[in-house]
């Protein structure tokens, strides 16, 4: 379903509105009167009702503003996490580049993120199908050498460190993206195999090795 | 050499053109177990990465000619990070040798090639020997060396040194080496591209290839910047400027851009060269490596080689059953009554007399000392040292301590200094040069010189007090709160970045007996060379100070000092001693007990000021060697100090509450 930016907008509105325990969406409070274009639009698509001049959800609108504050909380979480664009300037951007978020796109960039389950100001994403299939086959994603058990084996997918010196030791120990690593153990400091060396490091430098499952 | 291009380096003088070898590779691979093997001498060779920290020179004869043979640290790239590495790119930089010897572990083919293609690149004669074929063939990997060395287009030998395996071929193989038309390897079209523009502006001929120079310099590494200030003074600007701007439009990735095309090269090389089982081997020494690296096996685990090995072999048996053998029943008893009469007929002068079999004679206390006492408890450490060495144990336990040796500024990579310690500090002194950055080297530095005792004054001091009950408890707990005491304050003080630890683990292995005797003899000789002429000339000091008195009017001047500590004056001697070696010290306490002229509060208080006292001569020569005079003096001040102080404080906490009497 393509809609509007500003349908969608009031979609995500009342979205909120629903998650701070009311049931309905005062039109003014968003700036966006009632004789606008948009309310039209959505009620055409059946997905609200305006009932006394407030706005309420029908069940298929509130599956669709689901959908419309996944793509937004997701793209606000790339701006701030990735992108590192804060504040204004990141809900701002968020709010431009939600709307390209359709056709798959979220899939993609939730996956990239690695579902992540809030969004920065700590409200809830609504969980995906990507979200719940990465779940069922236990699938992590990309997370750092210390979120592995032990005895799990996974592909190294990148290092990321601020320190050159660090980085250049570990890729001499073999630690490259690509190879197959297995950790070994845990605690008291990580072992881990590639090839056919063992290496012990510390929670530290665990921190900094990403792998794949 | 400042002005000139063409780095030319002069062989020296002396045998005129020896032709050289030198061995390189990763840390831990066994080149000095080859080194060894070629040139019959003797390096020591253990299961620890990063023990060789020094170049060994040897010589060998090879088909009638004779080789100068370079053993050098491990390193893992030719661009360089630690203090080691360095040391051991210096030898390919600065000696150009006719045939570099590239040792690797045969079962981490992959990872290691990635410096075989760095040295051939660079452009040095490189011959590739595949090391611990033995154990790679143990866990069923099937190497095809015949093909490596057509790919390579270098002499590829497949050898398990340490079972003299393969040694002719390499003998041969060096022999008969040619320069050859070695394999070419090709990066990516952007990364040559890059190259070649680096390489456009240097002018000279180097003593590596442009291409591995240019490399090198991409990689920022700051001593071939520098040599090439030096080399192309005109162009360097231009050079300079290139690299910058190739650095920085690649300043996201360049060097794992790097590890990644030359991960891909060494994949492609050993394609259809190794073929490994279905399943991992698993063999008995991983067993072993598992137990004794997770904290509920590891721990007890390193309580009963502490038991076993230090308690029952070294105190028990080291400096127990063997130094009553040699000190009471062959020295006191036989020896030294005969060589006193002997000494006395030959020389009628009194005062020479003394010299050699008085009380500070050279023959009866500085012969006495050093293999009645001494030399029993230092072997018997040595030979436990070893043999633990060679088992592959110690990175285990650096991995299991490292949590803790964080709070005291340490990595588990100190464990190996620390553990050296016990059996001399002077040695382990030496060893902290394998510590990553400066603030660990100055940290361990300090502790070694402060809280651990050597073995010979452990020997000592636990022969000592162990007469004593409740004594030896309060010491080794004093020793334990002082080292954590200082540790956690000087990693507070000390300014400098949080240390990393990480380490590569050997694999487990059964020692050799061969390999831990030679090592501990020749650990032992190294030792008695050291310690012999330090207490001969200790020995002669105190004749000399004996006979002019002025021994006298040291010992009266300390008795004011020794006194506020509680102790009688007769213990100044010891001290006076301990300044010559550690041991020395703990040894004249030993006499001074068997006469009976000290309670058990006075021996503790000994013990422990004394253990804490300055660092013994060859001690402090080291730390001035490694650390430099401003912090070796330092050091020195503040131990003398922060001993003096304890003893004081302990005495007074003993009088008060009279737990020892």
């Amino acid at each position: 379903m393509k809609l509007s930016e500003k349908a969608e907008e009031i979609l995500e509105a009342l979205w909120v509105v629903e998650e701070e325990g009311r049931t309905f969406l005062d039109p003014e409070k968003i700036g966006i009167p009632l004789d606008d274009p948009s309310y039209a639009e959505l009620t055409g698509h059946t997905l609200i009702v305006i009932r006394k001049g407030m706005v309420y959800f029908r069940p298929e609108g509130r599956e669709e503003g689901k959908i419309t504050i996944r793509r937004h909380r997701l793209a606000e979480r790339l701006m701030m996490d990735v992108l590192n664009i804060r504040g204004d300037e990141g809900e701002y951007k968020a709010c431009q580049f939600e709307h390209m978020l359709n056709e798959g796109a979220d899939v993609k960039v939730c996956t990239m993120l690695n579902h992540p389950s809030t969004c920065p100001h700590g409200k809830p994403i609504p969980p995906g199908d990507c979200c719940a299939e990465a779940r069922a086959k236990g699938d992590l994603g990309i997370v750092p050498l210390t979120e592995f058990k032990s005895g799990q084996e996974g592909e190294i997918a990148y290092i990321q460190t601020e320190d050159n010196k660090k980085m250049q030791k570990l890729m001499a120990m073999g630690v490259l993206p690509g190879n197959k690593i297995k950790l070994v153990q845990a605690f008291p400091s990580y072992i881990f195999r590639v090839g056919y060396s063992e290496f012990a490091i510390d929670t530290n430098l665990a921190r900094e090795i990403f792998v794949r499952k | 050499m400042a002005t000139c291009c063409n780095k030319k380096v002069e062989t020296p003088p002396v045998g005129g053109s020896v032709k050289k070898v030198a061995l390189v590779g990763n840390p831990n691979v066994g080149k000095s177990v080859l080194f060894n093997a070629l040139t019959g001498a003797y390096v020591t060779v253990s299961n620890y990465p990063g023990t060789s920290v020094e170049v060994s020179r040897g010589s060998a004869v090879i088909a009638g000619e004779t080789w100068q043979v370079i053993d050098t640290p491990g390193m893992y790239s030719i661009h360089t990070i630690t203090e080691e590495e360095r040391v051991a790119r210096e030898i390919l930089l600065n000696e150009s040798p006719d045939v570099v010897l590239h040792v690797l572990d045969a079962r981490n083919l992959e990872r290691m090639l990635a410096m075989t293609v760095q040295l051939i690149e660079a452009g040095l004669p490189v011959i590739l020997v595949v090391n611990i074929m033995d154990e790679a063939e143990q866990m069923g990997l099937s190497i095809d060396l015949e093909l490596l060395q057509q790919r390579l287009g270098i002499p590829v030998i497949g050898a398990a040194s340490a079972r003299k395996r393969g040694l002719d071929d390499i003998r041969s193989a060096i022999a008969t080496y040619i320069r050859g038309s070695s394999g070419q390897f090709v990066y990516s079209r952007l990364l040559e591209n890059d190259i070649a523009q680096v390489t456009e502006h240097m002018s000279g001929s180097y003593i590596l290839s442009p291409k591995s120079l240019a490399l090198l310099l991409l990689q920022q590494d700051e001593e071939v910047t520098a040599l090439f200030k030096q080399w192309d003074r005109d162009g360097y600007a231009a050079l300079a400027e290139k690299v910058g701007e190739i650095t920085f439009d690649r300043r996201e990735s360049f060097h794992l851009d790097l590890s990644i095309e030359r991960k891909d090269i060494a994949r492609k090389l050993i394609k259809d060269v190794i073929v490994a089982p279905e399943k991992r081997v698993i063999t008995w020494g991983e067993r072993i490596s598992t137990l004794s690296v997770r904290p509920l096996t590891g721990v007890p685990l390193l309580l009963i080689v502490l038991y076993f090995g230090l308690y029952k072999f070294v105190g028990e048996f080291g400096a127990g059953t063997v130094v009553d053998l040699l000190e009471k029943q062959l020295f006191e008893a036989i020896f030294n009554p005969w060589v006193t009469a002997l000494v006395k007929r030959i020389i009628p002068w009194e005062i020479i007399q003394e010299l050699f079999v008085g009380e500070y004679g050279i023959i009866t206390l500085g012969i006495r000392y050093a293999v009645g006492i001494i030399l029993p408890i230092v072997a018997t450490f040595f030979i436990f040292f070893s043999f633990l060495e060679d088992t592959g144990y110690f990175p285990r336990l650096a991995l299991l301590v490292d949590r803790l040796f964080k709070y005291i500024g340490l990595t588990g990579r100190a464990v190996i200094p620390m553990v050296l310690g016990f059996g001399c500090d002077t040695m382990a002194t030496m060893v902290t040069r394998t510590l990553e950055t400066k603030r660990e080297r100055i940290i361990a530095t300090l502790l070694l010189a402060l809280a651990i005792p050597c073995s010979a004054q452990l020997g000592v001091i636990l022969g000592l007090l162990s007469k004593a009950p409740g004594a030896l408890l309060v010491w080794g707990l004093c020793m334990l709160l002082l080292f954590i005491l200082v540790g956690l304050l000087a990693s507070k003080v000390m300014p400098g970045e949080s240390p990393m630890f990480y380490m590569e683990l050997p694999p487990m292995r059964l020692p050799q007996l061969g390999n831990v005797l030679t090592k501990t003899y020749t650990r032992m000789q190294w030792y008695f060379m050291e310690i012999l002429p330090l207490f001969i000339l200790a020995s002669v000091l105190l004749w000399l100070g004996k006979i002019t008195g002025f021994f006298e009017k040291m010992i009266l001047a300390m008795t004011p000092v020794m006194a506020s500590i509680g102790l009688p004056k007769e213990t100044a001697v010891a001290f006076i001693f301990g300044f010559f070696r550690r041991d020395y010290g703990a040894a004249g306490l030993y006499d001074l007990q068997t006469k009976g002229l000290m309670d058990a509060r006075q021996l503790t208080v000994a013990a422990v000021t004394l253990t804490l006292f300055i660092p013994c001569i060859a001690q402090f020569l080291v730390m001035k060697n490694e650390r430099g005079w401003k912090t070796a003096s330092a050091i020195g001040v503040f131990v003398s100090l922060f001993a003096y102080g304890s003893g004081y404080l302990l005495n007074q906490f003993l009088l008060m509450t009279r737990i020892l009497t």
